[in-house]
């Protein structure tokens, strides 16, 4: 479980967060959820330290993480797999040595034999058996996406954070990708951060949701009641979508939609 | 002065809670066997005619009858260990080396897979910037050295195709008068140049901001800076080495 407090962010005095709290619960998908430029990926990076927010704490099942000592934040970090908005994958290195490379650098007793055996599975658990030695520039970007989600489970992750894991791919590859986060998280109990603006993915794998507006979370709770809001920004937000827009008025003549 | 601040807080960063020594001797060899054998042929070329242009030059200049043609020898190994080996193969290895660390690290940072190190918590400094500087320190000395001996021997093919002097005249003059501590002196040199030119670079590299565009900018400056780095070390180093 991971907790947020308050958290503050400017950028040369724009003020970019201006105090979000949040729970991200174990062995759930939390989304984060907002029009693009409302600060999803900064909020992101401050909770997994990569940005020092101005004000705030953030603490990881207890464990305090903000102006901590280094080695205690290290300790932290080694438990998080993260997948970034451009996949930032290793480009000097094979798909097969990207999922090994945080095993060999987080858990150095584990042997040859072992780390081969768990990126053959992570590979595979993302779809790609045949890819291992292939550079990541002969890759697609949905293949390098999940090349960023096998390298991310790889060290089996206590917390996974994914920044638009499904941007720029078709609706199949997206919903793919999607599911597997959602069963990963299912099954290996993680905590798991995923920042968004794709409607389906928030009918998918929506297990809690906060949507941000403007620095601020304005809007939070689950997919099942995300329909239900008179927030105007959040209404916005999901109506821009044709086929919510198109669900809505099914559900408002009284028809009955699967999912919803 | 904040830059300096910044680079000096960059360089001690390497040694907070570094990775191990296996993994770091690993990229140490990696990072040499790149730095070393990369820049063999860049050095040994441009060495081998630094030092056939100074011995053809000094020919050209050496008119007078009274002083003996071996002296010809004398001035190139003086002039190529003193000077020319390690601080043209340094400004040389600045424009190679240099803008290849700060363009590596610049693309790893706008890339992200500089912060997906940290993510994963590595020392991303220690990781990867450590292991270059140290690579750097090894490799320069052993290319200065190429550096020198090919220079001298540039200098004698040239001096006896062109009939200055004779193979003995040549050799004569590089056995007159020799100082070892000039090699020691030169090698000192290139350690600092070397130190000087990574770690420049790699400052340089790793605090890109922006995009692909920056990444070329880095690049420039790293060379420029590294290059302006290394002249004022080489007035230093004459001034307090000798
Ligand atoms: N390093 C930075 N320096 C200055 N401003 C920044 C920096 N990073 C982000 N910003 C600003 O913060 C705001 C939020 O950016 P952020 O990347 O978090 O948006 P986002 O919600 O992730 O959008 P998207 O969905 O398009 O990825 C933007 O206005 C951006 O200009
Ligand atoms: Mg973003």
């Amino acid at each position: 479980m991971i907790e947020i407090h308050n958290i503050h962010k400017s950028f040369n005095g724009v003020e970019v967060l201006k105090g979000i709290d949040g729970v991200f619960e174990t062995g759930k998908t939390t989304l984060l959820l907002g029009a693009s430029g409302t600060g999803k990926s900064v909020l992101l990076q401050c909770i997994v330290g990569l940005l020092k927010p101005d004000l705030g704490s953030i603490t990881y099942d207890g464990k305090v993480f903000t102006n901590n000592r280094l080695d205690l934040k290290q300790e932290i970090r080694r438990k998080i797999g993260m997948l970034f908005q451009g996949s930032a994958l290793f480009d000097s290195m094979t798909v097969q040595e990207n999922v090994e490379f945080p095993l060999k650098m987080l858990t150095p007793d584990m042997t040859r034999d072992e780390r081969m055996e768990r990126v053959d599975f992570c590979l595979k658990r993302v779809g790609l058996e045949a890819a291992h030695k292939k550079m990541p520039s002969e890759l697609s970007g949905g293949m390098k996406k999940r090349v960023g989600i096998a390298r991310a489970i790889a060290p089996n992750c206590t917390y996974l954070f994914c920044d638009e894991p499904n941007s720029g791919l078709d609706p199949l590859t997206s919903i793919k990708i999607d599911e597997l986060i959602y069963e990963i998280t299912k099954e290996y109990n993680i905590t798991t951060v995923i920042v968004t603006h794709d409607m389906n993915s928030v009918i998918e794998i929506g297990d809690h949701i906060m949507f941000l507006h403007d620095g601020l979370k304005v809007w939070e709770g689950s997919k099942d009641n995300i329909m239900d809001t008179n927030v105007k920004d959040l209404n916005n937000f999901i109506f821009a979508n044709s086929l919510m827009r198109a669900a809505k008025r099914v559900e408002d003549e009284g028809g009955e939609i699967d999912k919803l | 002065m904040k830059t300096l601040g910044n680079y000096l807080l960059f360089l001690s960063s390497q040694f907070v809670r570094g990775e191990s020594l296996k993994i770091l001797s690993r990229r140490f060899i990696d990072e040499a066997v790149l730095i070393g054998i990369s820049s063999v042929s860049i050095v040994a070329i441009v060495s081998t005619f630094i030092g056939a242009v100074t011995c053809v030059q000094i020919a050209y200049n050496l008119t007078n009858a009274l002083i003996p043609r071996s002296t010809i020898g004398f001035m190139v190994r003086e002039m190529t260990i003193l000077e020319l080996a390690p601080t043209i193969t340094s400004i040389v290895l600045a424009g190679k080396v240099g803008s290849n660390i700060a363009g590596g690290l610049g693309t790893m940072r706008i890339t992200e897979q500089i912060d997906a190190l940290e993510v994963m918590g590595i020392n991303s400094t220690s990781y990867l910037v450590l292991p270059k500087i140290l690579a750097a320190i090894a490799m320069f000395p052993l290319l200065v050295i190429l550096a020198m001996t090919l220079s001298i021997l540039g200098g004698y093919v040239a001096g006896t195709l062109t009939g200055s002097l004779t193979p003995q005249e040549y050799v004569e003059g590089l056995r007159d008068a020799f100082i070892p501590y000039n090699i020691t002196f030169a090698l000192i040199k290139s350690v600092v140049f070397a130190f000087l030119i990574s770690s420049i670079s790699a400052y340089q590299g790793f605090f890109t901001k922006g995009g692909a565009l920056e990444v070329g900018e880095a690049s420039t400056k790293a060379v420029t800076n590294s290059i302006i780095g290394v002249l004022l070390a080489d007035y230093l180093c004459a001034q307090v080495l000798l």
